[in-house]
């Protein structure tokens, strides 16, 4: 029945039409109506997404999907879709946290609700762009605009300290990104006046000229990641954001950052990934080391989570450079489980500011007692963070850590220290927040999750739990991609 | 799938089952309902168990696969199931000893608020412990092995309030962490270098890889199993409490005294010793290894005997018996005498868990005081539980004829037979470890049980915790036998404390009951094949221990802890003053946990701090964002001075640049 639908155009612009909607329902006035707008939007644009599963090729390793239309012929530039099964996973995952920042934000919102939700709609769509994109002004066009929803939700619905985090977020990511477009535009005259990424995959290029290009590349995606040492801006912005806005950051936005090493360094750049893979390496086991005890000494819940989404990221770019199918399946399912976990734990965070409004672990102590179905999902969300097993959250550094071993034991060894570290700062921060008497007395006033909250809580419990007992689906249809462009990798594009 | 294999299946999937219906729907299905269909989870688990022991004896081993749970590159990631004589004992052992724990928590929470949470917290924890002893891969193992240890830190902070209970499950936690952390290297070495996770195409190619050299270290040249071996053994030593990794075992008494049981003394705490075991192929290969385990279980037996000396708390009395015992069934694993060590693991399983509910029938009848200098007289009162105690005691310090006697005796035997690096001490520490046991463990007996009742009559609650546990109320301060729920598994663990070493001694430990399940290198480990020589019965065992040393370093133990506690008191009362030094090193365990908290907690604080203020603050933001940003700020001032608005400023500069422009032009003509 689908056949024949432009599948990757709808969960395109399903979202931004329901956003633009939702715009014109106006004032405040209309916040009912707006919410339940921007909901049935946001479950449309997920509906949309699920055909992308479930009629995916597993076997192929071109792009599927594709749509091809003239955008500017004067430049050869094409709108031009398609996925694998790298970005496939992202375009649903991406959709489905909408649904749930729409629930998130439901009575939370009051000032603005039109606009906030059509913030993140129209965001939701930009950024199935920035995945399904395969003409790079288009991809660029995308993973700019995606920025702009993103501003508006800190700048304008954020803490006090809204402005500077906002600017500080924007300008980081804008400058990394300006590099990207010059290394665009030199890849346009080299290969003769083409804006297709595949066909920059396939043009020879010197040493020199893959190094330059790795790095301005580098520059636009270690800032998204972010990598350290590019990575302050991401504490400032989860700090002042609404929780919508650190839900998508985490779940999302990091991962674009995470996907645009494989789908242009690594295939553009295949020589110059070798040879700076060290680097990389380096700084990504940094990453994993040192913030994990930047973590432990934050006192702020949502910065110690963003710190410790910059450790988990790190396995990611780790796991991606050991250039085995191991490693880099292990980066992409880790990318999907911290889309779950992070969002979790930024929604539990936004459940305790939602009646506390405080993100202090000192203002808390004694939740269990008050709201014992949040303590249990807090606690499995924490575990996950923590890498336990049977949750998402091992899988994807365990395979990480496995590939790590062939490539050097001591990468193994910096890696595998988040076995501990992770679970100090999860655990210490739960302890912290939920057990032990009450010593605030407004904590005794806080009242248990409501049906609204619950049914998030659990829809991301089930998907964290399903995904750690029973991975294979995910992984299965990464394969072949993931195999294709490892054997694109190990070839030499020297001419 | 044949009748079998849903057997299988049926064995962990019971206690889950009620785990998930008491832990979700326990609220709505009331207290009675929680624990009947945790208990009749448990009990189909354990008659399962049965059943499939007795179609492994008849000689059905099965080895194989449940799903794939993932699969990358060449490696399929498998779960999957290993029934053999080691995987059954384990099972009914874990089901049994669980199906006790069970009825005992019907009398010992009763009062509990949150009574339903922990049937499903041991059920949950059942599940995950047969998980582990069932699989038949390193990745299934890690995933049980995690499992039982996060049940273990949700039990510990059952009552979560209590500060120490949340300090000691944290801790717990990580101390397991660390041993983890060698544990998943050592798994990724094997997946690595054998390119599987599973056991048996492991050990299969074990053998070939004796010889096999990494360079972990530029320039060094080490055994690839070795490494691989004492890595594992790291896990080994987090879950199974041994030096330095023990230290979080004493904590732990903080969680409910049924727990205490299950997890920290019968079952859980013995998966390192069953891993290993389990591992013997492995272990076999690397004469390094089996060194370093003997020596790390020959400390451990000593000198954590020593601190039961002086604990003063029931519970935690008991605690530093079980690292004793654990350090036991670690020596004897090193000596290669695997079997012994997992008889021993059984054998401790009965009798320990025995002790500890009995310890837990205690408290109840003493209102919830652990103390044991509170305590006196008790077989007055509570005539069951001394008895069974008295069981239970008997049977740790190997009295000839129980349990607990034939196991450590073989163990001693063994370790007496080999000739690693290290078996010499480790010999002195296990048969010195017998005078220490029969010391520690009568002077709780006789605390205990006998001598004046030093017990406050009134008062009943000055060491009553917070609210939880408090079922003393209106119980006036009399101890009080415990109700049946409670003395029936008290009985039901005393019978096998008292014979199962008798009738299973032959079969485990020189039979072949563990054919095809442990291996043994016998020329190079000769010590158990040497041992079944001299075997000639379990009954001219026990009657030939009548001469050896062993038997009369217990003797002397129970005997002057008899003179010191009964006859004496004022002579250890002389002892504490006159050598107060070591009472001091051994009140503070050596001194680890001060040390852990202030260079491991703290420390990595204090890193964490710094790297914070300084690397992230000061250095990046401060200086290079912010900086950049100043500088940006200061340019766009400096430049802006140029555009000053003044049009005699703008002509001056343009005067300027045509005389510069003239003098261009002129010089290049």
């Amino acid at each position: 029945m689908l056949a024949g639908y432009p599948l990757l155009s709808l969960s395109i612009w399903v979202p931004i039409i329901a956003g633009v909607l939702v715009l014109a329902t106006g004032s405040d006035r209309n916040a009912p109506l707006a919410r339940w707008i921007a909901l049935l939007g946001a479950i449309l644009g997920f509906a949309v997404t699920l055909p992308l599963y479930t009629r995916f090729d597993p076997l192929s390793a071109s792009m599927q999907f594709t749509e091809l239309a003239r955008w500017i012929p004067a430049f050869n530039i094409h709108y031009h879709l398609g996925v694998d099964g790298i970005a496939m996973p992202f375009v649903l995952l991406n959709s489905f946290t909408t649904v749930l920042v729409v629930i998130a934000g439901w009575q939370v919102i009051q000032n603005k609700t039109a606009q906030y939700m059509a913030s993140f709609l129209i965001m939701s769509g930009l950024i199935n762009g920035v995945f399904a994109a395969m003409d790079a002004v288009l991809f660029y066009v995308f993973f700019e605009a995606m920025l702009i929803p993103m501003f508006l939700v800190i700048g304008i619905w954020g803490g006090p300290n809204r402005v500077y985090a906002a600017v500080k977020f924007f300008l980081y990511t804008l400058m990394g990104s300006l590099l990207m477009l010059v290394a665009f535009i030199y890849l346009y005259f080299q290969s003769g006046g083409s804006f297709e990424i595949l066909d920059y995959q396939r043009l020879p290029i010197g040493m020199t000229a893959q190094i330059l290009i790795f790095i301005a590349f580098f520059l636009s995606f270690a800032v998204k990641v972010p990598m350290w040492p590019v990575h302050t801006w991401l504490p400032d912005a989860h700090v002042e954001a609404p929780t919508g806005g650190s839900v998508v950051l985490a779940a999302i936005t990091l991962k674009i950052g995470a996907y645009g090493f494989l789908r242009f360094n690594l295939p553009i750049a295949p020589d110059a990934s070798h040879y700076l893979s060290g680097f990389i390496i380096t700084i990504s086991l940094i990453a994993v080391v040192y913030i994990s005890f930047v973590a432990l000494a934050q006192s702020d819940m949502k910065k110690l989570i963003a710190y410790s989404s910059i450790a988990h990221m790190g396995f990611v770019t780790l796991g991606f450079f050991m250039f085995n199918t191991l490693g880099m399946e292990g980066g992409l399912v880790q990318m999907i489980s911290h889309g779950f976990i992070s969002a979790a734990m930024f929604l539990c965070v936004g459940v305790m500011y939602d009646r506390l409004h405080s993100r202090q672990i000192g203002d808390y102590g004694g939740l269990a007692k008050k709201m014992p179905i949040f303590a249990a999902f807090f606690m499995l969300f924490a575990m996950s963070n923590a890498g336990l097993p049977g949750t998402s959250g091992f899988i994807g550094e365990f395979m990480v850590i496995l590939s790590a071993i062939k490539v050097n034991f001591w990468y193994a060894f910096l890696a595998a220290t988040t076995l501990i570290t992770g679970a100090a700062y999860t655990l210490w921060m739960y302890k912290r927040v939920v057990f032990g008497n009450i010593t605030n007395p407004h904590v005794e006033d806080m009242q248990d999750i409501g049906p609204r909250e619950f049914s998030f809580m659990a829809v991301l419990a089930l998907a964290v739990l399903a995904m750690g007992v029973y991975p294979k689906p995910i992984t299965d249809v990464m394969h072949t991609s993931v195999n294709n462009l490892l054997a694109h990798v190990a070839q030499s594009k020297l001419p | 799938m044949t009748e079998m294999q849903k057997l299988y299946l049926l064995v962990p999937l019971a206690p889950l089952f009620g785990s998930v219906i008491a832990g979700l729907f326990g609220w709505a299905i009331g207290r009675t309902m929680s624990h009947l269909v945790t208990i009749a989870g448990v009990a189909v688990s354990c008659w399962v168990s049965w059943i499939i022991f007795q179609d492994v004896q008849a000689g059905h081993v099965f080895n194989g696969t449940v799903y794939t749970w993932m699969t990358s590159g060449d490696i399929r990631f498998e779960i999957g199931f290993l029934i053999d004589p080691l995987t059954t004992m384990m099972m009914m052992v874990v089901t049994f000893v669980s199906l006790m724990v069970h009825i005992y928590t019907i009398g010992y929470m009763q009062d509990d608020p949150g009574y339903q949470r922990f049937f499903s917290y041991i059920s949950l924890f059942t599940f995950s412990m047969l998980m582990l002893v069932m699989a038949n891969n390193f990745l299934q193992l890690f995933f049980g092995w995690e499992a039982v240890g996060l049940v273990s830190y949700l039990l510990i902070g059952f009552w979560y309030t209590k500060p120490t209970a949340i300090y000691a499950n944290l801790k717990a936690f990580l101390v397991n962490r660390v041993g983890d952390f060698g544990f998943l290297l050592g798994i990724g070495l094997v997946l690595a270098y054998f390119g599987t996770l599973d056991y048996a195409s492991v050990f299969a190619q074990a053998p070939a890889m004796a010889s096999h050299t990494i360079s972990i270290i530029p320039g060094q040249e080490w055994s690839l199993l070795t490494l691989i071996c004492i890595l594992l053994f790291i896990g080994a030593m987090g879950k199974s409490a041994q030096f330095p990794l023990h230290v979080w075992l004493p904590d732990s008494m903080e969680g409910p005294t049924p727990i205490s049981a299950l997890i920290h003394a019968a079952t859980m705490v013995t998966a390192g010793i069953f891993m290993v075991a389990r591992m013997s192929p492995l272990f076999e290969l690397s004469q390094t290894a089996l060194s370093v385990v003997m020596v790390i279980g020959a400390i451990t037996a000593l000198f954590m005997g020593f601190l039961g000396i002086i604990q003063n708390d029931i519970k935690r009395v008991i605690a530093y018996s079980t690292l004793s015992q654990l350090g036991y069934m670690t020596v004897a694993l090193g000596a290669s005498a695997y079997s012994a060590a997992v008889f021993h693991l059984m054998t401790h399983a009965f009798f320990k868990a025995l002790l500890f509910l009995a310890a837990g029938s205690v408290i109840m009848g003493m209102h919830h005081d652990q103390d044991i200098r509170n305590m006196g007289g008790l077989r007055k009162y509570m005539p069951i539980t001394w008895i069974t105690f008295l069981i239970g005691s008997l049977a740790l310090i190997g009295t000839p004829f129980l349990s607990g006697f034939y196991s450590k005796d073989s163990i001693i035997e063994a370790v007496g037979l080999s000739h690693l690096t290290g078996s010499g001490f480790a010999y002195f520490a296990v048969v010195a470890g017998v005078f220490v046991t029969a010391f520690y463990s009568f002077r709780l007996y006789f605390l205990v049980f006998h001598g004046k009742e030093r017990f406050p009559v009134h008062d009943s609650h000055a060491h009553g915790h917070d609210g939880h546990d408090d079922h003393g109320h209106g119980h006036g301060g009399t101890p009080h036998e415990s109700p049946w729920v409670v003395t029936v598994p008290l009985i039901l663990l005393a019978i096998p404390s008292l014979v199962i070493g008798y009738f299973t001694i032959q079969p485990m430990l020189f039979g072949d009951y563990f054919k095809g399940a442990i291996f043994i290198n016998n020329d190079l480990h000769p010590a158990m094949e040497e041992l079944a020589h001299e075997f000639h019965g379990a009954g001219a065992m026990a009657l030939h221990a009548l001469t050896t040393l062993p038997f009369w370093l217990a003797f002397a133990g129970v005997a002057l802890s008899w003179f010191f506690y009964m006859k004496r008191p004022d002579i250890p009362a002389a002892i504490k003053q006159r050598f107060s030094l070591i009472y001091a090193i051994l009140e503070n365990k050596y001194g680890f946990d001060t040390f852990n908290d202030w260079f491991f907690a703290g420390g990595a604080r204090k890193l964490g701090n710094i790297l914070w203020r300084y690397g992230d603050v000061k250095l990046i933001d401060g200086f290079f964002v912010n900086g950049a940003a100043r500088v940006v700020g200061w340019l766009s001032r400096v430049i802006r001075n140029f555009q000053s608005g003044y049009i005699y400023h703008y002509a001056f500069a343009m005067i300027i640049g045509v005389f510069a422009l003239l003098t261009w032009f002129v010089r290049a003509a």
